[in-house]
């Protein structure tokens, strides 16, 4: 193993272990009750006993949140594309693309649950915390062309469709990409956190649910396991956006240029 | 405009009262914001000459250079082209190559725009990149190469479509002193091989004076042409040889002075102990 690998991988498993045992020491030490703080071990085997109702909530989560980011997705790159046509569409729309962002969804939540119905209301909240760095980004880097390249696309007489698909969209790419794993975040966040607002009305069947419901019972140990469930899908969307990024740029951007120190 | 020297070697030259590739006559840039980038300006582009555009910043070489590629329009005056619709190879001061295509892809461009499909386009860009001694480099990405090694693509790329013109706007202003020299010496050889008619933007005495039939040098604020001079060496003789010679250091020093004289100095004494 080479010096960097052990920096890389070795040092933080090595402090997330002892930080584990230090935790599981204490607990066991001091006779933490587990309704207060449950120990590592507890957790585990909470996880492992209440799995099929734990792995039901992540699925619910997770396909919320997926289903968001596609959606925003979608929805900012088609807004981008409308508007790099047009600086008058893209001055009329953005304030309220600016507006939908700056708003708290915890403050919108429950007017969208007068509206819609528990689930889509979940999904919409998720979309919309997915949908402004996307957007943001996304119409930046639309913009962002090398001024040369495109009077030399105006030179050799491109079409406003080839200067589209062969500088814009490119150049637009790592911006998009840097949005993605914003808003991959993001949305598994708002999933969450709508899902609070919903669930404090007894809907839904999320973690976020099972957290709150958990919390009712007292249920502790089932809460920070649910809480671990959050955060490993919340690094696993990093770690496979940031994967797709890679695979993308590998070739040509300066962000996946590795420098020889 | 006045003459200010002429260069002959033993060669006289014999100019055939041929109409001019393009004029420009009278021609003034105004930007919008007021900045007058040319005023007045007269000029004859011979069909198959080199012609260097030499002059401080601001001078307003590279606006020329736009105004011919069409990519702007003058203010007042005219340029009329002896042919209709020339084809134009533009190298810019930076390689500006597309970073997530590779080499081969970069210099298909011009001709995928105009709608050539990438097998038809092989054999000319094999060429192309032949013809800038990057014959193995097609699956390259940018990123990869050098410096010196990308401005070659964009040559290639400005090659592909041979072009009757070529603009090229301080193509090597960039690179270090080394790979200047080599990409000076390649353009020279280069330049005999393909008979294009060259537009070279450039603030290097010795650059011009290697490589020009012609070079017009430009004063700034307003900019405008204040002197011409020109170098009858045969295109033959622009190898590295060319720089050691006497007629080569002579027309560098002329050149120098009037590029003083465009600034507004006094051009510099030369130094007896300095002269060879």
């Amino acid at each position: 193993m080479s010096r960097d690998d052990f920096v890389g991988y070795a040092v933080p498993a090595l402090t997330l272990g002892m930080g584990l045992f230090a935790w599981e020491g204490l607990v066991r030490y001091f006779e933490v009750p587990s309704y207060l703080l449950p120990a590592p071990s507890l957790i585990i085997a909470t996880l492992i006993t209440d799995w099929p109702v734990l792995s039901a909530s992540l699925w619910v989560t997770l396909s919320i949140t997926l289903k968001a980011l596609l959606i925003a997705v979608i929805g900012s790159v088609t807004l981008a594309i409308i508007f790099a046509q047009s600086r008058i569409v893209e001055r009329a729309f953005y304030p309220f693309a600016v507006a939908m962002q700056v708003t708290p969804i915890v403050a919108i939540a429950p007017l969208l649950l007068i509206y819609l119905t528990p689930g889509i209301a979940v999904l919409v909240c998720a979309f919309l915390v997915a949908f402004f760095p996307l957007l943001a980004n996304t119409t930046l880097g639309l913009s962002s062309a090398d001024h040369n390249l495109v009077d030399l696309f105006q030179m050799y007489r491109a079409s406003k469709m080839q200067q589209f698909l062969l500088l814009r969209l490119p150049s637009a790419l790592p911006y998009f990409l840097a949005g993605l794993r914003i808003s991959g975040g993001l949305a598994l966040i708002g999933a969450i956190v709508a899902e609070i607002a919903a669930g404090s009305a007894g809907q839904g069947s999320g973690l976020a649910y099972r957290i709150v419901e958990s919390g009712f019972r007292l249920n502790i140990p089932r809460m920070f396991a649910a809480l671990l469930l959050i955060s490993v899908a919340g690094i696993t969307i990093h770690l496979l956006l940031t994967a797709l990024s890679h695979w993308l740029l590998r070739d040509w951007h300066d962000s996946e240029r590795g420098r020889e120190t | 405009m006045n003459k200010i020297a002429t260069l002959r070697t033993n060669e006289t030259a014999v100019r055939v009262a041929t109409p001019p590739l393009v004029t420009l006559r009278g021609v003034d840039k105004v930007f919008a914001n007021e900045v007058t980038a040319l005023r007045g300006l007269d000029l004859d582009i011979q069909a198959g000459e080199f012609l260097s555009l030499l002059g401080p910043s601001g001078c307003g070489k590279s606006t020329v250079l736009r105004l011919l590629s069409g990519l702007a329009a003058p203010t007042r005056g005219e340029i009329t082209w002896r042919t209709k619709c020339p084809e134009l190879g533009f190298v810019f001061q930076e390689p500006t190559l597309t970073p997530w295509s590779d080499v081969f892809t970069n210099v298909w461009l011009p001709l995928r725009l105009a709608g050539v499909s990438k097998e038809k386009a092989r054999p000319r860009v094999e060429e192309a990149l032949e013809q800038v001694g990057l014959a193995g480099f097609a699956k390259a990405y940018p990123r990869q190469l050098s410096g010196g090694m990308k401005m070659r693509v964009s040559i290639a790329r400005a090659l592909v479509t041979r072009p009757t013109v070529l603009l090229m706007d301080e193509p090597f202003a960039a690179l270090d002193e080394i790979t200047r020299l080599k990409l000076n010496d390649d353009l020279a050889a280069l330049r005999s091989a393909l008979g294009a008619t060259v537009v070279f933007v450039t603030h290097s005495v010795f650059e011009s004076v290697y490589l020009s039939d012609r070079i017009v040098v430009m004063a700034a604020r307003p900019g405008r042409a204040v002197a011409e001079i020109t170098v009858e060496a045969p295109t033959e003789s622009r190898h590295e040889g060319f720089r050691l010679c006497q007629e080569y250091a002579d027309t560098c020093v002329q050149t120098s002075a009037a590029l003083h004289v465009a600034m507004g100095d006094q051009p510099p004494k030369m130094l007896k102990s300095g002269m060879p």
